[in-house]
């Protein structure tokens, strides 16, 4: 498979395998500097990280949010203030967040005025609402139910002070995805598309686009079965089993899964991967059947904000969404952030007695 | 100038609000390029339908079988030519970046001039794997592009059946926590498979990450087939100027209600100094004239709360090093599995100690390569084939630090009990 057709026959340059490049002539002189030798951090104000070595060399880093999608000239007038305001190294971080490093603390307000003078936000620090993990959506997949960077423009314009500032009570990271496989990953909060009707086969297209057995062993509910259809080899679902995740329209375009009713999106938390108190968590499905409604999803973004607005107000420092709801409860949860619980909510799948309360902890 | 901009409503209303617009950038990049001007063009008819309106293909560029994502509109007129036809090809590049995503300004402008002149001028720093993602070229210009990214000395990174691309953390280029040379490890590591990057034929998808602390700033042990995090043997260290600027800043409150009662293992103690306790095991310092920590090292679990909460006045240990899991993906087929620890400890301080870490990998992903079912990740292989099984295959000894419990049923034939006992105890003999 995955056989590629050569784009420019005539160019038949040999690729140089190199792999991943060297990251030491990119780096921020005073961080090759004391490469593994760091001491401590701090942050003087939201957006801003002081790193102090054990030399005594001390870097500033200047955090500010971008589109993630770029397009040159954005990445140009950032190269600008990194080269006139800054020490001209920059990196971004995992949530597609920009950082200036200076080694100089009087670069540092100027910077951050010149950042948001151009429309930067300076922030997603220590316990702020930080960028949105995202992906692809109509812009460039090919199987997205919704957008990715308009839902998270639309959201980081609501988030935008908690961006800038740092008063929730631990960091919150979010993510979006498109689709049910969740190419966002697992996030504090989750925005995930779930389609809620099995696909429409388009029987015409099958047999020419899809490896029938491939679709078969594809779905994780064997749903799907070989069938003739109007004397064409097809596929047919088990409408009753099939419970609509959309793992057989990757391998079989025809499969349509996405709907522009149907298709709705859930809303996930407690997700947390760093291991700092308890073990990582994956995030559990709270809502769902929100509508995929662009070009700025409303709905979806007023229950974010009231999930993150409860929480701001009831956790205790230092706790993760997913350790708040550890102290006080799931039917609190779903009390407070008046999010209805319905039966949708309760695991069934693999392993789903390990989510279900086997004892007479109940909090009243 | 380019040709005249479609209706835009819905896009249109991305443009207000504080955070930065990607459509504004577009319209930027529409302002000289057709290309764009149609791209705005189908997204715009995606919002008003919600439907998405790209198919995938076969693009790549010569030398490799991967590291390019085709598409090709499905947005046609009755008579099959395309609605939008200066975007009718939108083919995406993936660009590994250098390990932590650091850049000087001339590599940016420089992707910005290659990527002006061959493609859409539309590019993403970074993909959720990590790939600086160049979005939207036609199939002639993959190659013009490629080339001239791949002489800068940037490669194309996986896609497919692959071995994908890979991120680590700033780490030691800037973070305290850090337990090795994360940058070191993931060049050394990718680098091998260079081959199953770029020709994809794997079972299915194989993702490292690496992350320098159990803080895992790469959520790698939910995403990867082999995580590597950072980790340390010995005590905690202690600084006593930090531990006492800290708390004088924040108090005793904070002191306990933040930090001791947040110990997941109760290794954390706030003492009277007079009853604090050293020992091998112990770690202690003031935190001011009359009390202190005392951290039983035994017991704490590396989780990094305290550290990160006291930075400076407590940091990870000298023996450094890191724990490998394995088996770690998202949802797609059977549910999201997390990794689980499968070296619960190793040393990576020389390039020895490196290449032990390349060897492991070869060997999963040769492992991986044979015994995986078409379009099954490590997680669900390992699932269906049990970890004692993998764990034989890869000459690795079992280890209470694999599990969280021993196994709660008896559907186990345990014949090979005494056969087993008397290997251990060659093992710890021979030792
Ligand atoms: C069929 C079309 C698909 C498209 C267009 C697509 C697109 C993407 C893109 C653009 C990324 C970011 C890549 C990067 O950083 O370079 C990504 C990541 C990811 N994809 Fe997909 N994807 C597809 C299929 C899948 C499938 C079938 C799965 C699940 C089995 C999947 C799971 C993921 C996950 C979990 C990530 C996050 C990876 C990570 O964080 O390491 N994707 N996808
Ligand atoms: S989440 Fe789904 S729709 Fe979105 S980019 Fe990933 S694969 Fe495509
Ligand atoms: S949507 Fe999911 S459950 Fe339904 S047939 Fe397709 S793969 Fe099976
Ligand atoms: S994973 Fe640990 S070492 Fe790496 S950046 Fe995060 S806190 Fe620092
Ligand atoms: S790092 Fe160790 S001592 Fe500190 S909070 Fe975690 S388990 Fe407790």
């Amino acid at each position: 498979m995955n056989q590629a057709v050569q784009a420019a026959p005539a160019a038949k340059r040999k690729p140089k395998e190199t792999g991943v490049p060297e990251n030491t002539k990119y780096l921020h002189p005073t961080l090759a500097k004391n490469y593994g030798n760091w001491r401590y951090h701090d942050r003087p104000r939201p957006g801003v990280l002081h790193h102090v070595a054990h030399s005594g060399d001390e870097v500033w880093s200047v955090r500010a949010g971008t589109q993630r999608q770029m397009d040159v000239y954005t990445i140009r007038k950032l190269c600008d203030i990194a080269d006139n305001f800054a020490e001209g190294r920059v990196r971004f971080t995992i949530r597609s967040n920009i950082e200036f490093i200076v080694s100089d603390e009087k670069k540092v307000a100027p910077l951050i005025a010149e950042l948001e003078k151009n429309g930067f936000p300076v922030g997603g620090t220590g316990n702020s609402v930080t960028m949105i993990a995202h992906t692809q959506g109509w812009l460039h997949c090919d199987i997205p139910g919704t957008d990715a960077s308009g839902v998270v423009k639309a959201l980081m314009d609501e988030l935008y002070d908690e961006f800038r500032r740092e008063e929730m009570p631990n960091r919150v990271h979010l993510s979006t995805s498109c689709c049910e496989i969740n190419c966002g990953g697992q996030a504090d909060l989750a925005i995930i598309v779930q389609h809620t009707k099995p696909p429409v086969i388009n029987h015409d297209l099958v047999a020419n686009v899809c490896e029938r057995p491939t679709v078969v062993a594809r779905c994780p509910v064997a749903a799907i079965r070989p069938a003739m259809v109007n004397g064409k080899p097809s596929l047919e679902i088990d409408e009753a089993k099939c419970m609509c995740c959309g793992a057989c329209y990757p391998p079989c375009p025809p499969m349509q899964i996405n709907d522009p009713e149907f298709s709705k999106l859930a809303i996930w938390v407690g997700g947390k991967n760093s291991n700092a108190r308890g073990k990582p968590t994956f995030m559990k499905m709270v809502a769902a059947g929100l509508p995929n409604n662009p070009p700025r999803w409303p709905e979806v973004g007023a229950v974010v904000k009231n999930i993150l607005t409860v929480y701001k107000e009831d956790a205790r420092p230092w706790e993760r969404l997913a350790d708040w709801i550890d102290r006080i409860g799931w039917p609190r949860f779903f009390e407070k952030t008046g999010l209805p619980f319905t039966k949708y909510l309760i695991d069934d799948w693999r392993g789903s007695r390990y989510n279900l309360n086997a004892s007479a902890h109940i909090r009243f | 100038m380019a040709k005249k901009m479609h209706d835009t409503p819905n896009l249109d209303q991305l443009e207000s609000g504080p955070w930065p617009s990607f459509v504004t950038g577009l319209k930027h990049l529409a302002q000289d390029k057709d290309y764009v001007v149609d791209l705005l063009g189908q997204l715009e008819e995606s919002y008003k339908t919600k439907k998405g309106y790209w198919k995938g293909g076969t693009v790549g560029v010569f030398g490799y079988g991967g590291g390019v994502i085709p598409r090709f509109t499905e947005l046609k007129n009755a008579d099959g030519s395309a609605k939008f036809p200066d975007a009718a090809e939108f083919h995406t590049l993936r660009i590994m970046p250098p390990p932590g995503m650091h850049y000087d300004t001339a590599t940016l402008r420089k992707f910005c001039d290659i990527w002006e002149n061959h493609g859409s001028g539309l590019i993403a720093f970074h993909g959720q794997s990590g790939d600086i993602m160049f979005q939207g070229a036609t199939t002639e210009n993959v190659q013009k592009s490629f080339d001239e990214f791949n002489e800068m000395g940037f490669d194309l990174g996986g896609a497919g059946p692959a071995v994908r691309t890979s991120m680590s953390c700033v780490g030691a280029a800037r973070c305290e926590q850090s337990c090795y040379n994360e940058a070191q490890a993931h060049r050394a590591v990718l680098n091998t498979f260079l081959d199953d990057i770029h020709r994809p034929s794997l079972p299915y998808k194989f993702k490292f990450k690496f992350s320098g602390c159990p803080n895992d700033c790469m959520n790698s042990v939910q995403r990867a087939d082999m995580a590597v995090i950072g980790t340390w043997r010995d005590n905690i260290r202690t600084d006593e100027g930090l531990a006492k600027t800290w708390f004088a800043k924040h108090g005793m409150d904070e002191l306990v209600n933040d930090v001791v009662a947040r110990c997941p293992t109760k290794a954390f103690q706030v003492k009277e100094l007079s009853k604090i306790k050293a020992g091998e095991h112990t770690s202690t310092v003031a935190v001011n004239d009359t009390h202190g920590i005392e951290i039983s090292n035994q017991d704490c679990v590396r989780c990094m709360h305290c550290i990160n909460v006291m930075t400076g006045a407590l940091a990870p240990g000298k023996d450094k090093g890191a724990t490998v899991l394995v088996g770690g993906k998202s949802h797609l087929k059977i549910g999201g599995l997390m990794g689980t620890v499968v070296l619960p400890f190793i040393k990576l301080e020389t390039e020895e100690e490196v290449e032990q870490l390349v060897d492991f990998a070869q060997r999963t992903i040769d492992f991986f390569a044979e015994n995986a079912l078409e379009h099954e990740r490590t997680g669900e292989m390992i699932e269906r084939i049990g970890l004692a099984n993998f764990l034989d295959a890869m000459e690795v000894d079992v280890d209470p630090a694999m599990i969280n419990s021993p196994r709660m049923n008896p559907y186990v034939r345990t014949d090979g009990w005494d056969a087993e006992v008397a290997k251990i105890n060659a093992r710890k003999q021979a030792a």
